[in-house]
């Protein structure tokens, strides 16, 4: 177990190495970060000299790599091509990353279980092609469409109704906001329920789907006929004998997409305009910014990594026959 | 597999059996099982529709995409002549749309093709040799699994964003065939193990023709399937890209690069942001139906349809 751990961890910092230098390099080659700079024709020559050699711009690639893996490897995250530190831009952007994933990921991971039990427990009827329609549905649109819809009908109409605005379709609270600590949980209500029900519908459609197909597979096996033969009540033979074993494959599944959610759902991110993970990688891509790029790139790998790494440990602890 | 097929023809001599038993080869039994799956065949022929529309209904459709209309047909609704209304600069949105689906369909087209030729030869040859193609192979997937696959996307999108649709989607299928590839890879591990490759090895068989005429016949089910499903994927993927400004740029546009062009003014002029997530979401529903229903099919083991 401990070896596995050891060994897991060892090519996934391996692969995490490769992937970095990859990216640097990757970075190093889409475009000039003093493009800004030089558009100006004011901007004094002495100046984008002084910037060349602040940001090592005058140095080769490699070496550059080289630096910024000192860097790292002392645990400094270095600033940002303006000068700006980017440890804190990361926390920030975490931290709102966070509030949104969580809570969308909790909704998500009880709708789908239901869902799916659910459809499974009364395979082909209508509530049952109604669910996989909607599974379906959600799995084929794209999430700005549907987080448009939902500024559309949910934000503005109830805002409409009642008359003041509750519900907010851009940013993750208020500026400027005054007021007693409930009123401010409420400001962030307001502003987290949009995209939490955006995330959460799209990944509860995979997750409901997943959850019927190895419902049925635990239906059909042979231990649930026998839990029926011994005259157990549906509902015992439902909670305590199928959906115990039909949940194992789905936490695995979800422990590794958690692990990406880390990485900030960039298009979520986008339409409501939360200056979360995805957005940080975004804005740093169109401004070539390699420090802030490879920075998340660490710091979501990791996250990654570890969640993938517990996913296998899970189906290990969850089901004894397979040793880890 | 096939059901066996009389010896003699029974009414040669007198009906000897009272009913006979008609041979239906594998294919025949796959087709069967998949006209059983009524949503998966509508699904496929609207598809299908949908797939001819973006591809040559722009030609058909009396308005271009950058024509520009008469002063007094700006800035409205749908109607007859403009089923999905006019922009406010004067554009037809239906051939906008057709534009756009047509940029999309070649693109998810294009992706679907190119990834699966490269992940069927690359897991084909991991599966059958191991080896260092082998790791190799886990390493890449390993790596897309610590970097989400957005961020290449996003990085080979802002670099070739200027090139044209081609480019973008050699993009994404050189960064999409590693799930068809780990697919065959896994079912030619179990398959080389099969008896019948131990015969054809013992008949003198090439290595070449043990994996082409052998395996990869064995392995079509999950490819088509796979195949269909890029297809989804590569629609919903390519739109993102658009949506952000990394996938098609102006002034071509794409069902992505719509919806984010008419994201402002959805509340105002709701047709202008409807009609494109719309024709994304039949494409990628109808095929994700189809991927479903095609699944069944190919699945030996199904047994809701007498096949």
């Amino acid at each position: 177990m401990l070896g596995f751990i050891i060994r897991r961890l060892l090519t996934s910092v391996f692969v995490l190495f490769l992937a970095s230098i990859l990216v640097f390099v990757a970075v190093s080659s889409l475009g000039d970060p003093l493009a800004e700079l030089r558009a100006n024709p004011r901007t004094p020559k002495s100046t984008i000299e002084a910037k060349k050699r602040e940001l090592n711009l005058d140095k080769s690639v490699p070496q550059r790599y080289v630096i910024w893996l000192k860097d790292f490897g002392t645990g400094k995250l270095g600033n940002d091509n303006r000068g700006r530190p980017v440890y804190p831009q990361l926390k920030s952007a975490m931290e709102l990353t966070l509030r949104m994933a969580i809570g969308a990921t909790i909704i998500a991971a009880f709708l789908a279980v239901f869902v799916g039990v659910y459809s499974a427990v009364r395979q082909y009827s209508i509530s049952d092609y109604i669910f996989t329609f909607l599974g379906f549905l959600f799995l084929s649109t794209p999430v700005f469409w549907l987080a448009g819809l939902l500024k559309l009908y949910g934000a503005i109409k109830i805002n409409n109704f009642f008359n003041r605005q509750l519900v907010y379709t851009q940013g993750d609270s208020s500026p400027n906001f005054t007021g007693g600590f409930w009123a401010r949980m409420g400001d962030y209500a307001g502003h987290t329920i949009l995209p939490w029900i955006a995330l959460a519908l799209i990944s509860f459609a995979a997750w409901s789907r997943y959850q019927r197909a190895t419902m049925l597979d635990v239906l059909n096996s042979d231990y649930v006929r026998l839990a029926r033969a011994k005259g157990l009540s549906n509902r015992r033979v439902l909670t305590r004998h199928a959906l115990r074993n039909a949940l194992i494959p789905l936490v695995t599944v979800m422990a590794i997409d958690i692990g990406a959610v880390f990485a900030g759902a960039v298009i979520t991110e986008t339409v409501f305009n939360w200056a979360g993970m995805g957005r940080l990688f975004i804005d740093a891509l169109r401004g070539y910014e390699s420090n802030v790029l490879l920075a998340w790139m660490m710091v979501t790998g990791v996250f990654v990594i570890v969640f993938n790494l517990a996913a296998d440990l899970l189906y290990g602890v969850l089901d004894p026959r397979i040793r880890v | 597999m096939t059901a066996t097929v009389p010896e003699a023809a029974p009414n040669a001599a007198g009906p000897e059996r009272e009913f006979t038993v008609e041979s239906r080869s594998q294919t025949r039994m796959i087709l069967r099982r998949f006209l059983q799956h009524r949503a998966a065949v509508i699904s496929g022929v609207v598809l299908l529709l949908a797939i001819l529309a973006a591809l040559i209904g722009g030609r058909l459709w009396h308005y271009r995409y950058d024509d520009f209309l008469a002063v007094d047909q700006i800035d409205k609704p749908p109607s007859l002549s403009h089923p999905m209304g006019t922009t406010s600069a004067g554009r037809d949105v239906f051939a906008q749309v057709l534009r756009g689906a047509q940029k999309s369909v070649q693109i998810a087209l294009t992706v679907a093709l190119v990834s699966t030729t490269i992940g069927v030869l690359i897991g084909a040859f991991a599966g059958f040799y191991r080896g260092i193609l082998d790791s190799l192979l886990m390493r890449f997937t390993d790596l897309f699994l610590i970097i989400p696959p957005l961020i290449f996307f996003a990085m080979l999108g802002r670099k070739f964003a200027g090139s044209g649709w081609f480019a973008l989607a050699l993009c994404l299928a050189a960064l999409s065939w590693t799930s068809i590839a780990r697919v065959v890879r896994g079912t030619f591990l179990s398959l080389r193990e099969k008896e019948y490759v131990e015969a054809a090895r013992a008949l003198g068989a090439s290595n070449k023709r043990i994996i082409f005429k052998h395996l990869l016949p064995n392995t079509v089910g999950p490819i088509i399937v796979n195949a269909t499903i890029t297809v989804a994927v590569a629609i919903l993927v390519e739109t993102s890209l658009s949506y952000l400004g990394l996938g098609v740029q102006a002034p071509d546009t794409s069902l992505g690069k719509l919806i984010s062009d008419n994201q402002q003014s959805a509340a105002t002029r709701p047709w202008l942001f409807y009609f494109p997530g719309l024709y994304i979401i039949v494409i990628a529903l109808t095929v994700n139906f189809l991927g479903d229903g095609l699944r069944d099919a190919f699945d030996p083991t199904q047994r809701r349809v007498r096949a």
